[in-house]
């Protein structure tokens, strides 16, 4: 098995791209997933129903509506190329955008059903206690709930290595910008270099398995 | 002063229910809410702490106004100075006793805070433990020292004893009310024990369907039936056929069965599982130590 500083690049490219999705979706996936779970308003299902449609639809769906909107010609990319000298087509930042939006299920699911699972008379306690819902958030809320966090965080992490469709819509195959492991694969078995292909295919099978056994161990374990 | 007068529609499991309540509690006062379950004895716990909006109303403390329909006031519970004792007791599982105190505390001296009430309490050992590994008297303890932590002038009590053995029960009575008699807070404390509502409260306003049935001194109340009467509630369990042409009823109270004999006549409206007041008018009353 031979790792040549291409595949390290490529490699690290990936891992680049699922941390910059993860943060993201942390930080998007915690307010849409309290609003999700307490809101009383009647547009949530409208939004639980948006937000769990990239675990059904085929990923080319979501990347051919990314890369007709996100074209420079058209008027929403146009507007990000004239603004703020942005381009989301063939990009990193464009693979960025269309990861978050197809990872989101694996974010705030977990997120919701863990602000679910705490019983409402701690937050109420909470605001008995003269505390803020932001307050209640941070020192009630998220600590009651590490495993579903990390469910969240594990899961978009991995979900955003595994993807393959969106990515080569949005971001085709540059290297060194857009290519990632798992259209590195494809790519090189297509012109028959299957050592690499290899390679590429035990490293990201040796990554997924070691992210995602800590979520199962905690669990069976309950340490958390 | 706590004034309140509320109206709210509930959706009880026997159909629609109207609670509407009017009162004043002074400053100082322990008051409890008595009836059954499904009276909204709870409901109008927490409309006063802001945690269940009525449909109508007001509710205000002193000069304060906490909510008010008309004049579209809903002040947040947060801002509302009050401690609520939760009937699950809402600890924090994942804070130590001390962690759940200081939270209370907020950031001033909170240590100092959380030390004396732990001294006050009688916690200082379980400082450091978490809840999870603490008996049921021993959470509801630091249930109420968390509500007292803010020296509130007002503390809502929810069922706070009714999880708890007899002795832990009469343990905690006699501290909330060495506490009610150190902090001078006003009391409202939802109860369904008589014993325990005699020896704590100044006053009982008791709840039935949603509207108050009595308000009065504990004693006064419970006593009603006048002098040397004894009733007790409590469920038809069996119903039985004498020789004689009577109905022996078993009627369960608590842990008890009480056997009564009525006529047929009399007896031809009661079936097995309706609740019912068997009351027994003595002559010589006498009291034996438990």
């Amino acid at each position: 098995m031979e790792l040549t500083s291409e595949m390290v690049g490529t490699l690290l490219l990936t891992l680049k791209l699922a941390s910059a999705t993860t943060l993201i979706l942390l930080a998007a996936g915690i307010p849409i997933a309290y609003w999700i779970a307490f809101s009383p308003s009647r547009l949530r299902p409208f939004a639980e129903t948006l937000i769990s449609m990239p675990l059904v639809l085929p990923p080319t769906v979501l990347g051919f509506y990314f890369l007709i909107a996100f074209n420079p010609a058209g008027a929403v990319g146009g507007a990000l190329a004239s603004l703020f000298d942005l381009r989301l087509v063939f990009s990193f930042p464009g693979l960025v955008v269309a990861s978050v939006v197809y990872s989101l299920p694996f974010m705030v699911q977990p997120l919701q059903s863990g602000f679910r699972s705490i019983p409402a008379s701690l937050a109420e306690a909470s605001a008995t206690l003269g505390k803020s819902r932001f307050q209640t958030l941070l020192r009630v809320l998220l600590p009651g709930m590490k495993p579903a966090l990390l469910s969240g965080i594990v899961l978009s992490f991995a979900h955003t290595i595994g993807e393959f469709g969106v990515v080569l819509m949005i971001g085709g195959n540059i290297p060194g910008v857009t290519r990632v492991a798992s259209i590195a694969i494809y790519d090189e078995v297509e012109v028959l270099h299957y050592a690499a292909a290899n390679t590429y295919a035990l490293i990201l099978i040796g990554v997924t398995f070691s992210i995602l056994l800590p979520v199962y161990w905690k669990r069976s374990a309950r340490i958390w | 002063m706590i004034r309140f007068k509320v109206r709210k529609m509930l959706h009880a499991s026997s159909g629609p229910m109207l609670l509407s309540v009017e009162e004043e509690v002074s400053e100082g006062e322990f008051v409890a809410l008595y009836g059954p379950s499904g009276a909204g004895k709870t409901t109008l716990l927490r409309m006063i702490a802001g945690l269940t909006a009525p449909d109508e109303g007001t509710v205000s403390a002193g000069a304060e106004c906490w909510y008010d329909s008309r004049s579209r006031v809903n002040l947040a519970t947060r801002r509302r100075e009050l401690g609520f004792v939760f009937q699950d007791y809402a600890l924090f599982p994942h804070m130590t006793v001390r962690g759940n105190l200081e939270y209370a505390a907020g950031s001033r001296d909170r240590s100092a805070v959380a030390d004396e009430l732990l001294g006050m309490t009688d916690l200082r050992e379980l400082a450091d433990r978490f809840p999870g590994a603490l008996s049921g008297g021993q959470q509801q303890r630091v249930a109420l020292a968390r509500a007292l932590v803010r020296k509130p002038k007002l503390l809502l009590l929810d069922e706070p004893l009714s999880a708890l053995d007899r002795a832990a029960r009469v343990k905690l009575q006699d501290e909330l009310l060495e506490l009610h008699a150190r902090f001078r807070m006003t009391v409202i404390m939802v109860s369904h024990d008589v014993a325990e509502i005699c020896r704590l409260a100044g006053r009982v306003l008791s709840l039935e369907a949603g509207a108050v049935v009595h308000r009065g001194v504990p004693s006064d109340l419970f006593a009603a039936s006048s002098g040397g009467a004894f009733t007790i509630e409590g469920e038809i369990s069996a119903l039985v056929k004498t020789g004689a042409g009577g109905i022996l009823v078993s009627v369960v109270a608590g842990a008890n069965i009480v056997r009564v004999e009525v006529t047929e006549k009399e007896g031809s409206d009661l079936r097995v599982g309706k609740r019912v007041a068997v009351t027994s008018e003595l002559l010589n009353s006498r009291i034996v130590k438990l």
